[in-house]
């Protein structure tokens, strides 16, 4: 493989100790290795419950490692999120990392060109504006809902507002929870081909899709994740 | 260099009688960051702010500003009127009953033109285009600017606080419950005027709430205080969504869903 390493994952394990169910401790993740290559698209394949959307949030920052190491190339070095002070995270998802989560978490009053405009990196106002609206377009959102605040908006038009705001930054490595979960045929064919688009420019793309057409379309290789047993 | 911190805090302990209010507290705040400290009632979170920003000082421990000239300054031994004069100017305070810092006997205009004489400016004509200016990025109508603030909303009169703070361009401010005490709508608008000021004027701030939907819609870090010890503190997302400490765990699991 020639492709620059993007990403990567060594033995990374998550553990979630519930101090409110007397200490319980739920062992999610261990010892996950995963690298991706910039142009490259691992899905995160197994059952539900397996903890795939606890590895990407790990991979996110969202979820703190408790053991291994997740490397980001980010401005031309290896930056290990599982150690990094917040302040680098922060940096670090600003400019290299980026996430579409599976829901839109909406902010009252703000329209949706704004919410997506806002995640243009590196843009100027205007300019941040005409991209969110020809994304918003491409994802067959009307242009009459542009101006409003997607809190009323259907589930499918959410996850493609969330999709926008996710693209627009042109992140160099893209995490995606299930882009395709509420959209139809149409739509979906349109986030496939933006992922297609996003490989061929080198982004490194980790992402869960339960569609297995989808997967089969966009994943070159496929990571299992498999459920831990229950600790007696 | 942007690695410098604006504000730094080492080993803050301050007892009210036996009463701990806060316990070796460490904080640093990086410029344009904004940074949440929430806990319950009495948790020491605005203690820590009123100790942060010198209105009220330690039994132990030091704080230190950066100003402008990256000169280094010990809040709690730099003399009262450089104090004083960084709180006119390169520092705001936002409280939540913002009839703490109105006059509530002068105009909407003159409250924030006053705050733009106290740093210096002598020009009228200025002043006030500045001050109309202000009102409207606050979303307060122009033609208010000669009304007094008992004729306006609690909402307007926060938002009025807000202009008065920023008419200055302070790169550092402290906030205590800004939305405390609103309707949901107001708070909404007040959080949302909030979030789009502090990222356009790359202000610092230091935001004292309960609300950890407010401070995760606007922090970047977030420092959890429970009986004046930081019980745990970093990435906002990071501790509201896999909060580590007990009580960090019990605080998110007890906002109520909508």
């Amino acid at each position: 493989m020639t492709a620059k390493l993007m990403l990567r994952v060594e033995a990374l394990s998550k553990q979630f100790t519930l101090h409110l169910r007397g200490g319980l401790r739920l062992e999610v993740l261990h010892g996950i290795d995963l690298a991706v290559h910039a142009g490259e698209c691992v899905a995160l394949a197994g059952p539900s419950g397996a903890g795939k959307s606890t590895l990407l949030r790990s991979l996110y920052g969202n979820y703190r490692a408790d053991a291994g190491r997740i490397l980001v190339r980010h401005d031309g070095a290896m930056v290990d999120l599982a150690t990094a002070p917040p302040r680098t995270v922060v940096q670090v998802r600003a400019k290299t990392l980026g996430y579409v989560s599976q829901f839109l978490r909406v902010v009252p009053r703000v329209s949706a060109i704004d919410i997506v405009a806002e995640a243009a990196r590196g843009l100027p106002p205007e300019a941040a504006h005409t991209a969110a609206a020809s994304l918003l377009h491409r994802l067959n959102i009307a242009p009459r809902l542009h101006a409003l605040p997607p809190a009323t908006f259907s589930g499918g038009e959410q996850q493609r507002i969330n999709l926008a705001r996710g693209f627009i930054g042109g992140h160099p490595v893209l995490l995606l929870d299930e882009p395709t979960a509420s959209l139809d045929a149409e739509n979906r064919d349109i986030v496939i081909a933006m992922i297609a688009e996003a490989k061929a420019r080198g982004v490194a793309i980790v992402g869960i899709f339960h569609d297995a057409a989808v997967r089969s379309r966009v994943a070159d290789r496929l990571l299992h994740v498999t459920p831990l047993q229950d600790a007696a | 260099m942007t690695d410098d911190t604006l504000l730094s805090a080492r080993g803050l302990s301050l007892h009210f009688g036996k009463i701990p209010a806060l316990e070796s507290v460490d904080a640093d705040l990086w410029p344009g960051e904004v940074l949440a400290v929430v806990g319950e009632s009495g948790s020491g979170k605005t203690t820590l702010l009123n100790v942060l920003s010198g209105r009220m000082h330690p039994d132990s421990g030091t704080v230190w500003y950066r100003d402008p000239h990256r000169r280094l300054h010990d809040v709690h031994t730099m003399p009262a009127p450089a104090l004083r004069a960084l709180h006119r100017s390169d520092w705001g305070y936002i409280h939540q009953n913002p009839r703490d810092n109105l006059r509530m006997s002068v105009s909407a205009g003159g409250n924030v033109g006053e705050r733009l004489m106290a740093a210096g400016n002598r020009h009228y004509g200025n002043i006030r285009a500045e001050a109309i200016d202000w009102l409207t990025q606050v979303e307060i109508d122009a033609d208010r600017v000669d009304d007094m603030p008992r004729t306006f909303s609690g909402g307007m009169l926060q938002r009025l606080q807000i202009a008065r703070t920023l008419v200055t361009h302070p790169r550092l401010v402290f906030m205590d419950e800004p939305t405390g005490g609103l309707d949901v709508s107001v708070q909404a608008r007040l959080l949302d005027l909030i979030r789009s000021l502090v990222a356009r004027l790359d202000i610092a701030v230091v935001l004292v709430t309960h609300d950890l939907a407010v401070a995760r819609l606007l922090a970047h870090r977030i420092m959890v205080m429970q009986r004046g010890v930081v019980v745990e503190s970093g990435l906002t997302d990071q501790v509201l969504d896999d909060p580590q400490h007990a009580y960090t765990q019990l605080l998110v699991s007890s906002v109520l869903q909508v």
